[in-house]
């Protein structure tokens, strides 16, 4: 497997518009003659539909959802970070940089975290002339709020729904060039394969899944959109139907896999209740603005919040880390409470959660203010809860939210397979072990409206257009194999539910390569994966047959996938010897705060597939840090 | 939190093999009726029916068939009239955001899929919502193509306009107003949009259009007209207000006033 990063030569401010020039292009009136396939509708893939149907390219997009608008990008809060200075404290496209690749532990790559950071501007522009309603200030202007791992005001947002604001403009403008018939949309449609022919990524098989129908469409590229894996815990803040299946199933066509066991742990989510839980849900991190984060000084403290005075208590991030306190990046407040509740400071009935509390805001601010910055949080908080945030502190603990691994791409966004490019959170490319707040829906839409219809052009003018069509018998092969997984699913029979094997995969991942990550336990979780997939395809009851909607089907495959990327997941975590960012190992830690090994593992590991995960190769994108020179993150 | 007890529901439970053909969609499926106990309050609606599929999955039956995917009320998947109400009892709440604490233990429970001639049920409790995407296709957007915006700042948009155009863009597309309207209507769900726009200097350029082609593709789609009952604000999860479905009707009359544009070809990109 040969990686090119492909980066572009000058300094760092200069390289995308270099790469610009150096991109060939499509001539305008050849455009048409291209079709493009979007697979996904988020953020990622809506805001790339709709800009490559804007340049004239003929685009067909896919999602499972029954509308293109419900893709997962919508349940995003708290807001999206831009570069622009508006606040005039301080703020740069270099400082969003920087902090994006410290926040990331330095194992991004610094030239596309610079292009990043650079467009971040254009999309907030962008999305204001689509009429996406960020908050605003009485004089009329945008608002900002913080998030973490920096210290400039440089989030906008739209009241705790920044995500269904951006994605309802990406949707919108997708919506326009589908009344134009410049991009057909499939909707209730999942891809289940990617057609590669000579090398080149040409088409995909989907599954219509209201009928059953397995289809393959051919194309002269194809855009994956697909999302971020996180379900493969089971429990995590992501969408119940967000899944691995388009990207493991293009790494096992040749795309190389970078740095799976990259996740997320968000500090503040609401805390399980039972045995029942189907997800968990996220209390945005922009709460963390207003709230104060806190556990009993003293272990099993059992009074209740109120009736603790303030010198018990333990405000253990502004104590740890004074000059960004509750601030502190996602991956030390989720370890750091963590660690509280380990010592068995945690609160609550089962002793895993903390405290974040806004009494002090509201006594400084009132009640409307912290109603108007975060009403609906508060809301949906008190509906799962049944308890009132605004009068107790909410009970809060880390739950899987984002991965930052995912196919490995170039500079271009183009993966390890010609023709086959993959944009938003299903790509690894800009938040190297740690994705700072209010960064993911920036870069969806940076690769989307900003990256992707420049690069793709460089591809395509060296493509005939149409020079593959769907009679080539590898379309054929791909979509038996598709219809063969189907039926052998369903001729299975067994007695245990898909739930059942996607909740015990979620517990076995969750302990063993979850937070904290030890050589043993990783060994381990390998072991049980293999054997829990085994038993998967003795043991599993798919009911009802292929031809109308059969949900426990379309999870049976995504499980399946899972139970072999979770395998992956725990190999790639066992072979990166350090810790950084989200990946915790044990054995490398200085009293609890991560030791990286820079002399070792300054790369990104990219996976190639050899037709079991204990066979993948692990191959090495070298880092090198030119601008933000490595150091020891300190948020001390 | 709830202690540990735990509940037994009786539910009877709309099933429905095939996608609806009979415009008497009634005549397609049958309300089947089921019993489940170990029901804990602090479960959602939806996981109270997740535990029911398991059950009946081990019993070797077909679990039922329903659209659901964020589960915090934000993506607009989930749907169901429970007891005759959209999206259940609560106001202001989802389907997933309803928890079973609000049944008392013992409950008989209704459910049924959303009921709308342009909703066709596809299986159990899943509809087929895509006549919303077809309306918005029409007209619900400002005519910008990507890479050719002024600077953000550059328009100054008075904060209470602002508040107006987000108040009314929190519409998640459930549907529930057209499912708890007795003439299916669509109007506070179009309205939701003609006002998101309606109060942004940006989206004011083409407000004639989009009111005329909002209109038609809703009336194309064959959803009813609004007869004032404002069923849909008491549905609507998100608590859109009516005042749209006005504003709505003063765009629509405003556009005929303003005479048609001499080509009636749409405003729109060079797609
Ligand atoms: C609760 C929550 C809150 C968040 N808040 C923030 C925030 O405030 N700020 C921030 O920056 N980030 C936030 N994030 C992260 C951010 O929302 C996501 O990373 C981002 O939206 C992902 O966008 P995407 O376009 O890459 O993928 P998604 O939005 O996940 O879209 C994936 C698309 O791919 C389709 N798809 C997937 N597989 C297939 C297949 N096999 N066939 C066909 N279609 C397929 C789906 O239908 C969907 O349309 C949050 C995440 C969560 C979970
Ligand atoms: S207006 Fe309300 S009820 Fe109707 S679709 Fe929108 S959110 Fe749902
Ligand atoms: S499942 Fe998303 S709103 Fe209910």
């Amino acid at each position: 497997m040969k990686l090119d990063s492909k980066i572009p030569s000058g300094a760092i401010h200069e390289k995308w518009s270099n790469r610009k020039f150096e991109l060939k292009l499509v001539n305008p009136a050849n455009k048409r003659k291209y079709k493009v396939l979007v697979v996904g509708s988020g953020l990622a893939g809506a805001s790339a539909a709709a800009s490559l149907a804007e340049l004239g390219y003929q685009v067909e997009c896919f999602c499972f959802q029954d509308s293109p608008r419900r893709a997962h990008s919508i349940a995003a809060q708290g807001g999206i970070n831009a570069a622009k200075n508006y606040r005039n404290d301080g703020d740069s496209v270099y400082r969003l940089f920087y902090d994006t690749v410290k926040g990331g532990d330095f194992r991004a790559r610094e030239a596309n975290v610079y292009r990043l950071a650079e467009l971040s501007v254009n999309i907030i522009d962008q999305a204001v002339a689509q009429g996406v309603p960020f908050a605003r200030e009485y004089g009329g202007l945008l608002d900002n709020r913080s998030f973490g791992g920096a210290q400039v005001s440089r989030t906008f947002y739209a009241r705790g729904q920044t995500g269904q604001q951006l994605l309802l403009g990406a949707y919108a403008a997708l919506s326009r060039q589908i009344g134009q018939r410049a991009v057909k949309m499939f909707p209730r449609t999942e891809m289940l394969d990617v057609v590669v022919v000579d090398g080149h990524a040409k088409g995909i098989v989907v599954r219509d899944l209201q009928t059953g129908e397995i289809r393959t469409h051919a194309a002269d590229a194809v855009v994956l959109c697909t999302g971020g894996y996180g379900n493969v815990f089971y429990l995590s803040t992501n969408a119940k139907n967000c899944n691995v299946t388009a990207t493991w199933r293009a790494h096992r066509r040749g795309a190389g896999f970078a740095n799976p066991c990259y996740t997320q742990i968000h500090p503040t989510c609401i805390p399980v209740s039972g045995d029942h839980q189907s997800k968990l849900t996220l209390m945005s991190e922009s709460l963390r603005n207003d709230g104060r984060v806190w556990v009993p000084l003293k272990k099993g403290d059992k009074r209740k919040a109120a009736d603790i005075p303030d010198n018990e208590r333990d405000y253990y991030l502004e104590r740890k880390y004074p000059s960004f306190g509750n601030l502190a990046p996602r991956d030390i407040a989720s370890r750091a409470a963590m660690t509280v509740c380990d010592e068995g400071r945690g609160i609550g009935d089962t002793g895993l959660g903390v405290y974040l509390d806004f009494r002090d805001s509201i006594q400084r601010l009132g009640k409307d203010a912290i109603a108007a910055r975060y009403g609906n949080l508060f809301h949906m908080y008190a509906k799962i809860t049944a308890e009132d945030p605004y009068s107790q502190p909410m009970r809060i603990f880390p739950a899987v939210h984002y991965t930052m691994g995912g196919l490995w791409v170039d500079y271009d966004l183009q993966s390890t397979i010609p023709g086959l490019f993959v944009c938003g959170e299903a790509n690894f490319s800009d938040h190297g072990a740690n994705r700072l707040g209010a960064s993911a829906l920036m870069q969806g839409l940076a690769d989307g409206y900003f990256v992707i219809p420049y690069t793709i052009g460089g591809y395509l003018a060296g493509q005939k257009p149409g020079s593959v069509d769907g009679k080539r018998p590898e379309f054929a092969q791909a979509a038996a194999n598709v219809a063969e997984m189907t039926k052998r699913l369903l001729g299975i029979k067994g007695k245990r539910t898909v739930d059942d094997f996607h909740r015990t995969l979620g517990k076995i991942m969750w302990s063993k390569c979850g937070m904290a990550r030890s050589e043993k336990g990783l060994r381990e979780a390998i072991a049980a994966i293999q054997a829990l997939r085994g038993e998967f395809w003795q043991d599993v009851r798919v009911l009802g047959d292929g031809m109308t909607i059969n949900q426990s089907l379309e999870k049976a495959g995504r499980v399946a996938d899972f139970l072999e990327f979770g395998e992956l997941m725990c190999r790639d975590a066992l072979e990166r010897r350090e810790s950084c960012g989200g990946h915790f190992r044990d054995e490398w830690q200085d009293d609890g705060e991560a030791r990286r090994d820079d002399q070792n593992f300054c790369h990104a590991a990219v996976w190639e597939h050899k037709g079991a995960p204990k066979d993948a190769v692990r191959h090495q994108e070298q880092l090198h840090f030119e601008n933000v020179h490595l150091a020891v993150r300190s948020y001390k | 939190m709830t202690g540990n007890t735990t509940m037994k529901l009786i539910l009877h439970v709309w099933r429905q093999q095939k996608r609806s053909t009979a415009a008497d969609f009634k005549q397609d499926g049958r309300m089947v009726r089921y019993e489940l106990d170990g029901v804990s309050p602090d479960m959602s609606f939806l996981e109270m029916l997740d535990v029911l599929n398991e059950r009946l999955i081990r019993k070797g039956e077909e679990p039922i068939v329903f659209d659901h995917d964020c589960r915090e009320g934000i993506c607009g998947s989930c749907s169901l009239m429970i007891d005759g109400e959209p999206h259940g009892p609560q106001s202001g709440t989802t389907t997933c955001q309803l928890h079973m604490r609000s049944f008392r233990d013992g409950a008989e429970i209704w459910i049924e899929p959303w009921r709308a001639k342009a909703f066709p049920v596809v299986k159990d409790l899943m509809v087929d919502r895509s006549a919303f995407d077809r309306v918005v296709q029409a007209g619900a957007f400002i005519s910008v193509n990507t890479g050719v915006s002024q600077d953000a700042n550059a328009i100054p948009v008075p904060k209470a306009d602002a508040d107006r155009a987000f108040d009314a863009a929190t519409c998640i597309g459930c549907g529930a107003c057209v499912a708890a309207c007795k003439n299916a209507s669509a109007m506070l769900f179009v309205g939701a949009k003609v006002s998101h726009f309606l109060h942004l200097p940006q989206g004011r350029v083409e407000r004639e259009t989009r009111a005329r082609n909002l209109v038609a593709a809703m009336d194309k789609e064959g959803f009813g007209n609004c007869t004032n009952q404002n069923e849909c604000e008491a549905a609507c999860p998100k608590e859109i207000p009516v005042r749209v479905i006005a504003e709505m009707n003063r765009e629509f009359l405003r556009a005929k006033a303003v005479e048609e544009p001499p080509s009636k070809k749409r405003v729109g990109g060079d797609g």
